[in-house]
C-alpha cells in the first residue's frame, strides 16, 4: 500500500513547562521536542502494515519550520521510505488552516491510507486528521485503538463513553490513531544511516487563512498542599469524617 | 443578535448528558451574542423526537427533529452533512457539539465542510464583537490556552461536565427535517460492543476510584471494583502501567495518552503519581492517594492521604464508606 503518515514535532510532554514572554505560548527554551506521541504510533502502524503486506510504500509529512525535517529523519530512521516538509513559520492552532495545507499535499498523491494521531499534545484539539478527509473526500475512521487492513477495506474499533464500536470502510481513507494501535519501535543504527541518504523534499505550505489564534497561555494553578491523614487502616476514621465534611462526597 | 445551532447528542435513543450540557452552553453563548435563539438538533432513530421536551426545558428556543432508521448507529457522515446542511440554510454564527466520542469526530467534519473556524475542548468562552474568546487545556492540560476564533459560522465543542446541564425553559418548538444523504463511501459500524452495565463513562461520572500497580496483580482489581460500588455511582479507571500489561483495556486509561478527568472525587489506589497520569487527574475536585510510599509524587496532589497497603487499606475502606452511606 501507498500510505502516509502526517506527524507533529512536539515537546516531550514531560517536560516542566514555562510561559514565554509573550505570555500566548510556552517558552520553548531547554524543551526536548520529539515526534508527537499519538503520531509515532501512526508511522509504527503504518510501517507495520507495509511489513505485513510485504511491500509497498510509507511516505512522512510533517508541517512546520526547519527543525520539523528532525522529526521527518527520524520517521525515516523507523522505516518511512521518503519525507515531505511543508514549510511554514510554525504550525498555526487552527486546524483547518493546516488540513488545507495537507490536503493540497495529499491530493493527487494516490495514497491508498493516510494515518494521522488521534490528536497532537500541544494542541490537544484532535481537527487535523479528519478535516483532512473531509477535505480529500474519503472516509475517515477517527480514533483507532486497534487497525487492520483486509481486501481492501479498513477494519478498526473504537472507544466510546462505556462501549467500543468495530467500524469499516473502504480505502482510500483516512484513519487517525489512538493509544493501543502500535509501540513506536527504536530506530536502529542501520536505519539511522539508512534515513540520512532517503529523500527529503521541502516545499511551502498551502495553508488557508488564520482564523484560530492563541491570545494567552497560563499554567493551571498548584494544588494545595495535601494532608498525610496517617498510616494504614487506622486512618480510615479519619477519611472517611473528612470525606463526609469536608469533600462533602458522601 | 446571533442564533446558535446544538448538537444534541443521543445514544442509544436516549440523550446523552453532555446534549443537555451542550444546549446550556449554547445558552449561554447566544445570550452573550445579544440575544439570539438555540435552535437544538435532535438527531436518532425513529421516536427520538419524543426527547424534544427536554432540550426546551434546558433553554432551545426550537429544536430541530431528524429521525432516520439509518440513526440507530452513530452515522457519522449524514449527521455532518445534517448539521453543515441546516447551519447553511440558518445563517447559524456558531454550531456548539460535545468533546465526546461523537462529538470529536463530528466536529471537525462540520468545520471542514463549512469551511469555519473550529476550537474543541473548550471549557469556557466569552463574546467581543465577531470574535470569540474560548478557554481550552493544550498540553495534555498542562498549559491553559486562551483562544481566539474569528469568523461566522464557528464550531465549537466544550468539555464534558465543564457545563452544567441548567433547567431554563423556553418555548421549544418542534420542527422536523430530513437526514442528509452522504455523498461518496462511509465509515459503517459492524458492531457496538457495550462495556459493563451499571457503572457511568469516566467522563461523566462524578466518583472515580483507580487503580495501579501497587494493586500487585490484575484480580485485586476486585478491591477497585467493591470501592466504587461502596461509592454508588462511581467509575472505575486504571493507570498506562496497568492497561499496558493487560490487567485492564485501555479506554480505562486516564492519563496523558488516556482520558483525562476532573470528578468531584478521585481516589488513587497504589498509584505513585508519574506525570503521566498526573495530567489526566489533576483537576479533580477532591483526590484521596492511598500508597505504600509516603514519597510517592501522588501524595503531592492528594488532598487527602493515606500511606498503607493497599490490599489492607481498601477493602476497610470499602467497609466504612458501606457503614457511611447506609440509609442513602
Amino acid at each position: 500500500m501507498k500510505i502516509a503518515v502526517c506527524i507533529k514535532r512536539t515537546p516531550d510532554s514531560e517536560s516542566r513547562f514555562k510561559i514565554a514572554a509573550s505570555g500566548a505560548a510556552i517558552d520553548e527554551t531547554g524543551l526536548k521536542f520529539d515526534i508527537d506521541d499519538f503520531a509515532g504510533y501512526a508511522v509504527e502502524a503504518a510501517l507495520q502494515l507495509n511489513e505485513k503486506a510485504g511491500g509497498g510504500e510509507t511516505v512522512v509529512i510533517a508541517l512546520g519550520p526547519d527543525n520539523v525535517q528532525e522529526s521527518l529523519r527520524k520517521a525515516m530512521s523507523m522505516g518511512a521510505d521518503r519525507a515531505v516538509h511543508l514549510k511554514a513559520d510554525a504550525s498555526p492552532p487552527d486546524g483547518i488552516a493546516v488540513a488545507k495545507a495537507l490536503a493540497a499535499e495529499l491530493k493527487g498523491g494516490g495514497y491508498d491510507l493516510v494515518l494521522f494521531g488521534k490528536h497532537a499534545f500541544d494542541t490537544s484539539a484532535g481537527v487535523v486528521g479528519t478535516a483532512t478527509a473531509e477535505l480529500l473526500g474519503v472516509p475517515c475512521v477517527t480514533a483507532a485503538s486497534q487497525l487492520s487492513v483486509v481486501g481492501g477495506k479498513v477494519i478498526a474499533r473504537r472507544e466510546l463513553e462505556g462501549a467500543a464500536e468495530m467500524v469499516e470502510c473502504p480505502l482510500p481513507a483516512v484513519v487517525t490513531i489512538d493509544e493501543g494501535v502500535a509501540r513506536p519501535r527504536y530506530p536502529s543504527l542501520k536505519g539511522i544511516m539508512a534515513a540520512k541518504k532517503k529523500p527529503l523534499e521541502s516545499k511551502s505550505a498551502q495553508l488557508g487563512p488564520i482564523r484560530v489564534t492563541a491570545s494567552k497561555a497560563e499554567l493551571p494553578p498548584d494544588r494545595p498542599a495535601g494532608r498525610i491523614l496517617g498510616e494504614g487502616i487506622a486512618a480510615i476514621p479519619e477519611l472517611v469524617r473528612l470525606l463526609q465534611t469536608e469533600a462533602k462526597v458522601i | 443578535m446571533a442564533n446558535v445551532l446544538v448538537f444534541a447528542e443521543t445514544r442509544n435513543g436516549e440523550v446523552r448528558k453532555i446534549g443537555l450540557e451542550v444546549v446550556t452552553a449554547g445558552r449561554k453563548l447566544a445570550d452573550a451574542s445579544g440575544g439570539g435563539e438555540v435552535h437544538a438538533l435532535l438527531a436518532g432513530p425513529v421516536g427520538i423526537g419524543s426527547h424534544a421536551a427536554v432540550l426546551g426545558a434546558h433553554g432551545a428556543d426550537v429544536v430541530i427533529v431528524v429521525e432516520s432508521a439509518d440513526y440507530t448507529q452513530f452515522a457519522r457522515e449524514s449527521l455532518a452533512a445534517t448539521v453543515a446542511d441546516r447551519v447553511r440554510a440558518g445563517g447559524y454564527r456558531a454550531v456548539l457539539l460535545g468533546f465526546s466520542a461523537q462529538g470529536r469526530d463530528l466536529g471537525p467534519r462540520v468545520a471542514a465542510r463549512l469551511d469555519a473556524p473550529i476550537t474543541t475542548d473548550v471549557t469556557d468562552f466569552s463574546v467581543s464583537g465577531d470574535s470569540i474568546s474560548v478557554k481550552h487545556p493544550g498540553y495534555a492540560n498542562k498549559v491553559n490556552m486562551t483562544l481566539v476564533i474569528t469568523g461566522s459560522p464557528v464550531v465549537i465543542s466544550v468539555r464534558p461536565a465543564a457545563f452544567t446541564a441548567t433547567e431554563s425553559p423556553k418555548a421549544g418548538r418542534v420542527e422536523t427535517a430530513q437526514a442528509a444523504a452522504p455523498t461518496g463511501a462511509t465509515v459503517k459500524v459492524t458492531e457496538v460492543k457495550e462495556g459493563a452495565k451499571g457503572r457511568p463513562d469516566l467522563g461523566e461520572a462524578s466518583i472515580i476510584i483507580s487503580g495501579g500497580r501497587g494493586l500487585k496483580a490484575a484480580e485485586n482489581f476486585k478491591l477497585i471494583e467493591d470501592l466504587a460500588d461502596a461509592f454508588g455511582n462511581a467509575a472505575v479507571g486504571a493507570t498506562r502501567a496497568v492497561t499496558d500489561d493487560g490487567w485492564r483495556p485501555h479506554s480505562d486509561q486516564i492519563g496523558q495518552t488516556g482520558r483525562q478527568v476532573s470528578p468531584q472525587l478521585y481516589v488513587a489506589v497504589g498509584i505513585s503519581g508519574a506525570i503521566q497520569h498526573l495530567a489526566g487527574m489533576r483537576s479533580s475536585r477532591t483526590i484521596v492517594a492511598i500508597n505504600k510510599d509516603k514519597e510517592a509524587p501522588i501524595f503531592k496532589v492528594a488532598d487527602y492521604g493515606i500511606v498503607g497497603d493497599v490490599l489492607e487499606v481498601i477493602p476497610a475502606l470499602t467497609a466504612a464508606v458501606t457503614e457511611a452511606r447506609k440509609g442513602h
